[in-house]
């Protein structure tokens, strides 16, 4: 069996079952935000049942659009504040505590190896990385784990990627993902897991591991599953407050397709407008100037991204005319920041640092962009209209291309500036 | 039952940035939500969609977020079902559990026209291109999946038989 298939046996009364067998499943946790809870809360009220199974697995962060960005995304917020304090749901992140949710639920130790996971965020497949089964769901589904304490999957078949070889400069986890996604394409991995490893990966920290399974989504899997190692172990050892399981796909598991990257042909990536399977090479980008970047959101706002940026802008000033927003995905990586004196290089260098939030990334705010504006962004989706007006263009990249860019005004590799 | 409408065709990779746009995203009312429906895909869609037409779109409709805005602002928009050659995986259940038919047809997704006047049977997934005459038949929908159709949506499922 396969990791994947490992987990839903774990969690599920159906003794047998296949691929593509539809089976009920036990959820661990069951997470929403600011935008998908709202309609999470209005099926529960809708549904009259007045039962939660298990409130300790219900987590709701406020992390949209938060500081909230106008009275409506206000009154969201405080109709999902009131339903947690009426029903004592304790893992309520809301103002200070808000960390953009797939980084902070790692850090808070909320989310473990071997746990089902759904969240009612697509980018709730972020987790694999740890080892677990984490799914994106609509806030229906929410609404029914919140009930019943379980979900309804298809059983998926797994994809299998290696990824072998040295990794080139300033190649991080995000190209790797770019580059298997410019592979397979947007719905290469429809409905599938999407199990990655090999010595390369391997050789990769949590964090990189975390960008790579937080994209598994944009090749449309289902989940992106990385084994957890010594590495997730140590990660996890101090966080965890119940006990979890590391496991591991078996010899003779089986897999629908292997494919197998060899990281030696891997330079940065960067993925064009307005899909990110639309990816290329530094080398073959070219001249593009751009208006903006954000370095931040679930896929690359961890302090290992934070480190790149700043080793990469130290002593250097922001292009004229350019913004750079680097946005710490959450107060834990914002103190870190702060006393590895990272956030005055981003200061210094004409950045502007602000809280922990997704706004800029789906066009909520806090970086919105004019007609005709491009933008480059360590974010993962690049669709029409994404960060603003629908003329304008988001290109995607990993910290160290952002950095180099910002600096540059146009698309950069590190090497330009370094 | 039965849709009958005039088509709206759209490509392949409809995301749901295209089909809601997330500034529209601080509020979850049916009735706000349609009044910028596939606005970034189409502007004039919501002005021209009437009720009962039908969305017919390529590979991978409504891949992106998993925000059941999606599916709402497409059902009050007045659109009775959306065929399409493959849906991804979020919008296909949250469809399902919020109640908008969905069809899945790679022949229909390539063969049906701008403004065609088509026919959906949804019980037998019978898809009829009155304009053109021609009929598909939609990939069969698993019985689970008939079941929550069959009872409103995930929720009225669950209050109905106590579990999922």
């Amino acid at each position: 069996m396969t990791i994947a298939e490992k987990i839903l046996q774990a969690h599920t009364d159906t003794p047998e079952f296949k691929q593509g067998d539809i089976i009920r499943v036990n959820v661990d946790v069951a997470l929403a935000n600011d935008i998908t809870a709202p309609i999470a809360i209005h099926e529960f009220n809708k549904s009259a049942l007045d039962r939660i199974a298990d409130r300790s697995k219900v987590v709701f962060v406020l992390d949209h659009f938060t500081p909230n960005k106008d009275i409506a995304s206000a009154n969201q917020c405080k109709m999902v504040r009131d339903f947690a304090h009426e029903h004592d749901i304790v893992n309520l992140f809301d103002g200070g505590e808000v960390g953009v949710e797939h980084a902070l639920l790692p850090e808070k130790g909320l989310v473990l190896p071997g746990d089902f996971i759904i969240g009612a965020d697509s980018h709730t497949c972020t987790y694999g990385a740890m080892g677990a089964f984490a799914t994106g769901v609509g806030s229906t589904d929410l609404a029914a784990a919140i009930i019943t304490g379980q979900a309804w999957i298809k059983v998926p078949s797994t994809m299998k990627f290696t990824f072998v070889g040295e990794l080139q400069p300033w190649v991080g986890g995000k190209d790797l993902i770019l580059y298997l996604i410019g592979d397979i394409g947007v719905d290469g991995g429809l409905y599938h897991v999407l199990e990655i490893d090999g010595p390369a990966v391997s050789s990769l920290d949590l964090s990189n591991r975390l960008t790579m399974s937080n994209m598994a989504i944009e090749a449309g899997a289902k989940a992106g599953i990385i084994r957890a190692d010594d590495k997730t172990d140590a990660y996890v050892r101090l966080r965890a407050k119940r006990p979890y399981t590391l496991y591991e796909s078996d010899p003779d598991a089986q897999y629908v397709s292997f494919k197998e990257y060899d990281c030696a042909n891997i330079e940065p990536q960067v993925a064009f407008p307005h899909l990110p399977e639309n990816t290329r090479g530094i080398s073959e980008v070219g001249e593009v100037r751009i208006d903006q970047v954000v370095i931040g959101s679930c896929t690359n706002g961890r302090i290992e991204d934070l480190r790149i940026a700043a080793e990469i802008m130290k002593g250097n000033r922001v292009a004229r005319g350019m913004r750079c927003i680097v946005l710490p995905a959450t107060p834990e990586i914002f103190i870190a920041a702060e006393n590895e004196g990272l956030i005055k290089v981003f200061l210094e260098s004409g950045a502007i640092v602000g809280p922990p939030t997704c706004g800029p990334c789906l066009g909520g705010h806090m970086g919105i962009l004019a007609r005709g504006e491009k933008a480059l962004a360590t974010t993962n989706r690049n669709f029409v209209g994404r960060m603003g007006d629908t003329q304008s263009e988001v290109y995607l990249c990993g910290p160290a291309i952002a950095a180099a860019s910002a600096l540059t005004g146009r698309i950069s590799s590190p090497q330009e500036v370094m | 039952m039965i849709f009958k409408g005039n088509v709206f065709l759209f490509g392949d990779d409809i995301d749901t940035d295209a089909i809601i746009p997330a500034r529209y995203l601080n509020t979850s009312d049916p009735d706000e939500l349609k009044m910028h429906a596939m606005e970034d895909a189409d502007p004039e869609f919501p002005s021209k969609v009437q009720k009962g037409d039908v969305i017919v779109a390529g590979k991978n409709f409504g891949c992106g977020s998993s925000r059941e805005h999606a599916p709402i602002a497409i059902k009050a928009s007045g659109v009775s079902c959306v065929i399409a050659s493959s849906f991804a995986r979020i919008f296909f259940r949250n469809s399902f559990n919020m109640g908008l038919p969905i069809f899945e047809s790679d022949e229909a997704s390539k063969e049906i026209r701008e403004g065609d006047e088509i026919e959906v049977d949804a019980s037998s997934g019978e898809i009829r291109d009155i304009t053109t005459g021609k009929s598909y038949v939609a990939r069969p929908i698993p019985p689970f999946m008939q079941d929550l159709i069959a009872d409103g949506g995930l929720i009225e499922h669950i209050r109905k038989t106590g579990k999922i």
